[in-house]
């Protein structure tokens, strides 16, 4: 079965994001852990800057735990994951580099509270982060080039987020379950269309989740998906309904909720940072306020690269959900 | 749903853009690049009497090219080009807003091997269709040539 | 007068383009590879000299004059100097902008970096 238990429900202790300034602009900017307005983080390369985002997030979460990692899992959407590997050439602790696209936060979480619960290791970091300038040239056009952005166009987040996972420390928030996902491609080959194109992985991912663990949404606090935008969601909702779950009032998306309207993003917020500073600041702070007790986290992520896109292939979707939970101490 | 339910869907959801704003927009704004073409065409014209056309020409085109490559630098013309789309694209400002934003981006990976390498990532089929298709142009021209 | 056309008809131009980035899914490339062979057909069609006439900078700035310069430059070479002509003509007639736009790219390239708005 696909949906994983975790029967020691390896504990969150701690949680750091750092946020770029059009996300500390946006709705969510008082829940960042860390703000740094400068695109560069004081690097030559925009690429130095993701990589310090990472760092600055790792270490954030390791400080608020107060323990090093055993093993740290991270990844983002540069080449060969640069960003992750080179920030933890500078960390120097063991570790794993994941890729899922968008869906990295998720996937890393997951992979981390496997091993946690399992008793192989005690303490993980699971990371994830991207950096708006960055992922527009490795996808997109040189930023000072003057083209308009689709009205379909998502905006990539820029900042990272890390959450730490042990099975050894005491806390109330708890990581019960995940699902994997599938690669689920609808043939949509519009690569300003990211929403649409992942909606149809993130319906298989809720509704395998669903069954898997005989739950319907009304049974969680909130459930968000990661970067679907605005076509994403109302796609994800539809596609739901075919299947006979109503999403309701209390689904959200976290690249919706990332940025206003004023702030001329078109369809939302992207990039593994969207979903990956919005869990590590917003989510996890409810956790600690008490107003949330279950929630279903379920980032999404396109698996195309520039070469597949070219060379006329559709772009596939993956989502992994991961169900975060308070528990007794 | 299936593949093509799933198409037709999305297409009924997706937000259409505003055609005849974005039309207008692209029409002033590329209207007035021309139009700045044809006032230095006629500066150079009083100050250059000695000049033929095509050198005129050839003048209006490199100054619009160097002020587009200067306007890029200082981050001024992809807010033309979010405001213009074709309006600024279109125009020769364009192609070098093309090749100068592909140059600055890749300034990174160094001189030659970023900048040198990679300026005519998205302007090099430009010259490449365009030399091609004269060529074939004369070509034909000089074989109907031979037999007239 | 020629001012206004110039105006207008580059403005027409620039607005076909743009109707072609909202109707397909062409990107910016694109765009300007199927201006340039536009011109380069209307010059052949010898329908861009007289357009040329009569809207001056109009038909020019647009890149569809950089397809249609690279064929007459074509054509009068053969004129002057036959065969040899084919290969030389286009570029020599578009050095000048092609030569502005690498150096003062690379020249700007060199001095400002690109920054996310």
């Amino acid at each position: 079965m696909s949906t994983i238990i975790f029967k020691n429900q390896p504990r969150i202790i701690g949680w750091y994001s750092v946020a770029g300034k059009k996300e500390s602009e946006g709705p969510l900017g008082a829940t960042f852990s860390q703000v740094e307005k400068d695109e560069y983080f004081g690097e030559k390369t925009h690429e130095g800057a993701e990589r310090k985002f990472f760092i600055t997030a790792i270490q954030g979460a390791m400080q608020k735990a107060k323990i090093q990692p055993d093993i740290v899992f991270a990844g983002d959407l540069l080449n060969q994951i640069v960003s992750s590997s080179f920030a933890m050439r500078e960390i120097g602790l063991p570790y794993v580099g994941v890729y899922g696209a968008c869906s990295t936060m998720a996937l890393s979480l997951l992979v981390a509270a496997t091993f946690v619960d399992a008793g192989v290791i005690n303490h993980a970091v699971a990371a994830a982060g991207s950096h708006f300038a960055t992922a527009e040239r490795q996808y997109r056009t040189p930023l000072e080039f003057g083209n308009q952005r689709p009205p379909t166009a998502q905006w990539t987040v820029t900042g990272a987020g890390a959450t730490f996972l042990s099975n050894k420390k005491k806390s109330r928030i708890a990581v019960t379950c995940g699902t994997i996902g599938r690669v689920v491609d609808y043939g949509v080959k519009d690569v300003n269309n990211m929403g649409a194109a992942m909606a149809p992985a993130a319906a298989d991912t809720l509704v395998r989740h669903f069954q898997n663990t005989k739950t319907k949404p009304s049974d969680y606090d909130a459930i968000f998906s990661g970067d679907l935008g605005q076509i994403g969601e109302e796609a994800l909702r539809d596609l739901l309904k075919d299947q006979g779950y109503d999403l309701g009032e209390n689904y959200y998306d976290c690249g919706k909720l990332i940025y206003s309207a004023k702030q001329k993003v078109d369809m939302g917020g992207s990039g593994c940072g969207c979903s990956a500073v919005t869990l590590n600041g917003f989510i996890l702070d409810k956790f600690q306020k008490g107003e949330f007790h279950k929630v279903l986290f379920m980032a999404t992520g396109a698996l195309l690269s520039p070469t597949t896109t070219f060379q006329g292939e559709s772009t596939p979707g993956i989502a992994n959900a991961v169900v975060i939970e308070e528990v007794a101490e | 749903m299936d593949k093509a339910e799933y198409a037709a869907y999305i297409k009924k959801i997706t937000p259409k853009s505003k055609v005849w704003c974005s039309l207008l927009r692209a029409f002033i704004v590329g209207g007035l690049i021309c139009l700045l073409g044809e006032g230095l065409n006629a500066l150079y014209k009083m100050w250059l009497p000695n000049y033929d056309q095509t050198q005129i020409g050839a003048l209006v085109s490199s100054t619009l090219i160097f002020l587009a490559s200067v306007l890029t630098g200082l981050g001024v013309y992809d807010k033309i080009g979010y405001f213009a789309g074709g309006g600024s694209i279109v125009p020769i400002t364009g192609f070098s807003n093309s090749i100068t934003s592909a140059a600055m981006e890749f300034r990174k990976e160094g001189i030659i091997f970023g900048t040198c390498a990679n300026m005519f990532k998205i302007a090099g089929p430009v010259i490449v269709v365009g030399t091609a298709i004269a060529m074939l142009c004369g070509l034909g021209y000089f074989i109907v040539g031979l037999f007239l | 007068m020629i001012f206004l056309w110039a105006f207008l008809i580059g403005g027409l131009i620039c607005a076909l383009g743009q109707l072609l980035i909202l109707k397909t899914n062409w990107t910016p490339a694109r765009i300007l590879v199927s201006f340039v062979v536009l011109g380069a057909i209307l010059q052949v069609c010898t329908v861009f000299e007289p357009l040329k006439k009569f809207a001056g900078a109009g038909v020019t700035t647009p890149i569809t004059g950089f397809g249609a310069g690279l064929v007459k430059g074509t054509f009068e070479n053969i004129d002057k100097y036959g065969f040899i002509g084919i290969f030389t003509g286009g570029l020599t007639a578009m050095s000048a902008g092609i030569a502005v736009a690498i150096v003062s790219g690379l020249m700007i390239g060199m001095l400002f970096k690109s920054r996310s708005k």
